[in-house]
C-alpha cells in the first residue's frame, strides 16, 4: 500500500507541471495562437525561479522563498513569451518557427547566463529543497486522499489544482473566456462585435508563458536539486497532453494524470519490484511516455477539436 | 545624375528578382542578429566583448587551413540535416525529428563501420546507404501517422527524437559499446570516407569526403524540387493541400514520402559525421543530437532552398568555428546558439521586412504607371491640341 502511495505521489510530481503548462497552451490555441515555444519558456521561468531560491537560500527558506520563486518563474515566463506574441501577432509571423526560435534560445540562453554570472562558471543552479510539506494539519489525516494529497506534498500541487479551476471558469463562465474563445475559432467574427483581437491574444499568449513559466519551476523542484537548462521535452508533451485533452481544462487534468503516471513508470521502475522483475532494459522505460504519446495520439487526433483558426495570422486589414 | 539612374535601376531589376528579396530579408536577419549578439556580449563582459566578437566573426580564418578546413567538416552534418528539415518545409510539413533521424543513421552507419570490415572499399558507401534507409524509416513514421491518423508530425517527431536516443543507446550497449570510455567503438579504417584530395588542401583540419557528398545532395535535391513532376507534386501539397487533392495528388501519399526522405537526409548527415575519420564516437548519454536542432536554422536561414542551404551551413559552421575560438575569452560557445536563434526569430519576422521590401516596389511601380499615365495624357492632350488648332 505504501508503495501504491509512492507512486500516486511521484504521478503528481510529473502531473502537476504538465497540467499547469498544458492549461497555458489551452489559452494560447483558444485565442489562435499556435505557442510551441512552451518548452523554451519553462526552461526560462524554471531557470529564473531556480537561480532566486540559488541566490535567497542562505537568507530564507521553506514556504515563503518558494511562493516568492513561483512568482520569479510566473514573471521570467510571461516575460519571454511577450516575444513569441510580439512575432506572431504584429508581425505575423510564422508561430511555428517563432516558437522554435524561442525553444533554441531558451537553453543556450540560461546556460550562457549560468556560466558566465556563476563564480564556479558551471552551467548547472543548485538549490536546496526545503519546501517539503511533511503533512498538512488535518487535511493529512483523512485516509487514503490524505496520504495522496496532502503527505509529502509540495505547495505547488494546490497551485496546480486552484489554476485548474480558475481557469475553467475563466474560459466557461467570464466574459473574457468566451472572447477568446471566439478569437480562436472565428476572429474575424469577434472582431466585428468590437472585439479587439489583437490585444485578446496578447494577453492570451501572455498568459500561456506565465504558466509555463511556472511549470518549469513546479517541475523542477520536487525532482531534481539542480537545473540544468533543460526541461527534457516536457513542454512538447505537455502540447500532447492539449490535443489528448481536446483544449478542454478537465480533459487536460484526465490527459495530465495519464502522461505524468507513464512519466512515473520510466523514472520509478526501479523502485517498483513488479517492474524490475520484468528485466526489461532501463532505456525501454525511459522511451515509455514518449511512446505512450505516440500511441494516444494516434487514437486521438482523428477527430481533433482544435479551435478553428490556431496557427493563422489575423490580419484586420484583409477581412 | 546618369550614373546614379544606371545603379537605381540594377537594384531595380535585382529587387525583381525572385530570390533577392529572401536573400536580402536574410542578411538582415543575420546583421540583427549579430548587433544583439554583440550588445549581450557588451554587457557580459565589456573589455573583452569587442575582441570576442572578432574572433566569432573570423570563424575559420583564426587557426589558419585546420580551421578553415574544420568549418567544412562541421558544416557538412548540419548542411544534410538542413536539406533534411528544407525538404519537408517545401513540402508543407515541419520535421523537427531531424535529431532522432540522424542518430538512427548515425548507429547503423557505425554499426556496419565496426562490424563489417569485410566489404572493403566499399563499407563506408554501403554504411551511408544503410543510414539513408534507418533515417528514411525513422522519417516515415510520423510520416504515417500524420497522413493516416492526422497526428501532428512537429509532436510525433519530437517523440520520436526521444525514442530514437534512447534505442540507439540501448543498441550500442548491445553491440559496439567501449566499455572504457561509454562510448561507440571505433569504426574500421575502410568505413571511414575517403578525404578525396580535400586534405591536401586544407592540412590538419578534419575535413573530408562527406563535404562532397552533402554536395552532391544538395544538387540532387535541387533538381528534384525545381525540375521533377514529383517534386512540383509535393510542392504543390505544401502550398495548398485542398488544391493539390483537386489536382489528382495522392495527399497522404505525398506526406509520407517527403518524411521518409526528409529523415533520409537526415540519416545520411549521421552517416557523414560519424564516419568522417575525426575521432568522433556515439556517446552513451541521455542527450538529443544537437546537428538536427542546428538543421532547422540552417533550413530557415537558407529559406528552404538547397542552394541557400548549403551556404546558410557553411555559415553557422563558420560562426560555430568562431565560438570555439571564443574561448580564448571569458566567452562560452552556448553564445553562438544565442546568435543562430536571434537570426531565426528575425527570419521568422521576415515577413515584415520582405513586406516593407514589396510595398518600395509597389510604390515604385506605382510611381513608374503614374508618370507613364502623365505622359500618355500629354501626348493625347497635345495631339487634341493639335487637332483643335
Amino acid at each position: 500500500m505504501d508503495m501504491l502511495y509512492l507512486l500516486l505521489r511521484q504521478t503528481m510530481f510529473f502531473s502537476i507541471p504538465l497540467l499547469i503548462v498544458a492549461l497555458g497552451g489551452m489559452f494560447s490555441e483558444r485565442s489562435g495562437i499556435t505557442n510551441i515555444a512552451l518548452e523554451g519558456i519553462m526552461v526560462m521561468g524554471g531557470f529564473a525561479g531556480i537561480y532566486f531560491i540559488n541566490q535567497m537560500q542562505s537568507d530564507m527558506s521553506g514556504q515563503w522563498l518558494l511562493i516568492l520563486a513561483v512568482i520569479i518563474a510566473i514573471a521570467g515566463g510571461a516575460i519571454f513569451s511577450v516575444l513569441h506574441a510580439y512575432a506572431s501577432i504584429n508581425l505575423k509571423a510564422d508561430q511555428v518557427i517563432s516558437g522554435t526560435a524561442l525553444n533554441m534560445f531558451a537553453p543556450a540562453f540560461v546556460i550562457y547566463i549560468a556560466r558566465m554570472i556563476q563564480p564556479s562558471g558551471i552551467a548547472n543552479v543548485s538549490f536546496k529543497n526545503t519546501f517539503l510539506i511533511s503533512k498538512v494539519p488535518v487535511l493529512g489525516d483523512i485516509p487514503v486522499i490524505g496520504d495522496i494529497f496532502f503527505n509529502n506534498t509540495y505547495i505547488t500541487t494546490f497551485i496546480g489544482f486552484l489554476i485548474l479551476i480558475v481557469s475553467s471558469i475563466v474560459l466557461y463562465r467570464t466574459r473574457f473566456g468566451m472572447r477568446l474563445r471566439a478569437c480562436g475559432e472565428h476572429p474575424q467574427a469577434a472582431d466585428s462585435v468590437g472585439i479587439n483581437v489583437y490585444k485578446m491574444r496578447y494577453i492570451a499568449v501572455i498568459i500561456s508563458g506565465a504558466l509555463a513559466g511556472l511549470g518549469g519551476l513546479v517541475l523542477t523542484i520536487p525532482i531534481s536539486t539542480e537545473f540544468k537548462g533543460a526541461v527534457n521535452g516536457y513542454g512538447f508533451l505537455a502540447l500532447a497532453v492539449l490535443i489528448f485533452g481536446q483544449w478542454k481544462p478537465m480533459r487536460i487534468l484526465l490527459a495530465s494524470l495519464f502522461f505524468g503516471f507513464m512519466q512515473t513508470i520510466s523514472a520509478a521502475y526501479s523502485a517498483i519490484p513488479f517492474l524490475l522483475n520484468l528485466n526489461i532494459p532501463s532505456e525501454f522505460f525511459k522511451m515509455t511516455p514518449y511512446i505512450a504519446t505516440l500511441i494516444v495520439l494516434a487514437f486521438s487526433s482523428k477527430s481533433s477539436k482544435a479551435p478553428k483558426a490556431v496557427g493563422q495570422p489575423y490580419d484586420q486589414g484583409a477581412r | 545624375m546618369n550614373n546614379q539612374n544606371s545603379i537605381n535601376q540594377f537594384f531595380d531589376r535585382l529587387s525583381r528578382k525572385k530570390g533577392t528579396a529572401s536573400l536580402l530579408s536574410s542578411l538582415i536577419a543575420i546583421g540583427i542578429g549579430l548587433v544583439i549578439g554583440l550588445i549581450i556580449l557588451l554587457i557580459s563582459n565589456p573589455e573583452e566583448a569587442f575582441a570576442g566578437f572578432f574572433t566569432m566573426l573570423s570563424g575559420g580564418l583564426n587557426d589558419g587551413t585546420r580551421s578553415f578546413g574544420n568549418v567544412f567538416y562541421i558544416a557538412t552534418p548540419i548542411i544534410m540535416t538542413g536539406l533534411a528539415v528544407g525538404f519537408a518545409f517545401k513540402t508543407g510539413l515541419f520535421n523537427i525529428g531531424a535529431s532522432g533521424q540522424f542518430i538512427v543513421g548515425a548507429y547503423v552507419a557505425v554499426l556496419i563501420g565496426v562490424k563489417l570490415p569485410v566489404l572493403g572499399g566499399f563499407q563506408w558507401i554501403i554504411g551511408i546507404l544503410a543510414a539513408m534507409l534507418a533515417g528514411a524509416i525513422w522519417g516515415a513514421i510520423p510520416g504515417l501517422l500524420k497522413a493516416f491518423l492526422n497526428v501532428h508530425e512537429v509532436i510525433a517527431s519530437i517523440m520520436m527524437n526521444y525514442i530514437g536516443m534512447y534505442l540507439v543507446n540501448y543498441l550500442i550497449k548491445q553491440t559496439v559499446l567501449n566499455v572504457y570510455t561509454n562510448r561507440s567503438l571505433p569504426v574500421a579504417s575502410t568505413a571511414n570516407i575517403p578525404k578525396m584530395g580535400l586534405t591536401a588542401i586544407f592540412p590538419g583540419s578534419s575535413i573530408n569526403g562527406g563535404l562532397l557528398v552533402a554536395i552532391l545532395f544538395v544538387i540532387l535535391m535541387y533538381i528534384i524540387l525545381e525540375k521533377t513532376t514529383f517534386g512540383y507534386e509535393l510542392k504543390a501539397c505544401g502550398y495548398n493541400r485542398y488544391a493539390a487533392k483537386y489536382a489528382g495528388i495522392n495527399e497522404a501519399r505525398s506526406i509520407i514520402l517527403s518524411m521518409a526522405i526528409s529523415g533520409m537526409l537526415a540519416g545520411v548527415g549521421g552517416a557523414l559525421f560519424y564516419l568522417s575519420g575525426a575521432g568522433v564516437y556515439i556517446e552513451v548519454v541521455d542527450v538529443l543530437a544537437s546537428q538536427g536542432f542546428t538543421g532547422i536554422s540552417v533550413s530557415l536561414l537558407g529559406m528552404s532552398n538547397p542552394i541557400g542551404i548549403l551556404f546558410s551551413g557553411i555559415f553557422i559552421a563558420w560562426l560555430q568555428i568562431g565560438g570555439f575560438y571564443m574561448q580564448r575569452y571569458s566567452f562560452v560557445p552556448e553564445f553562438i546558439q544565442i546568435i543562430t536563434a536571434i537570426i531565426i526569430y528575425c527570419s521568422a519576422a521576415s515577413l515584415l521586412i520582405r513586406n516593407y521590401l514589396e510595398l518600395k516596389k509597389i510604390n515604385r511601380d506605382e510611381k513608374r504607371s503614374l508618370d507613364l499615365i502623365d505622359d500618355t495624357a500629354e501626348i493625347v492632350n497635345g495631339k487634341n491640341e493639335g487637332g483643335e488648332n
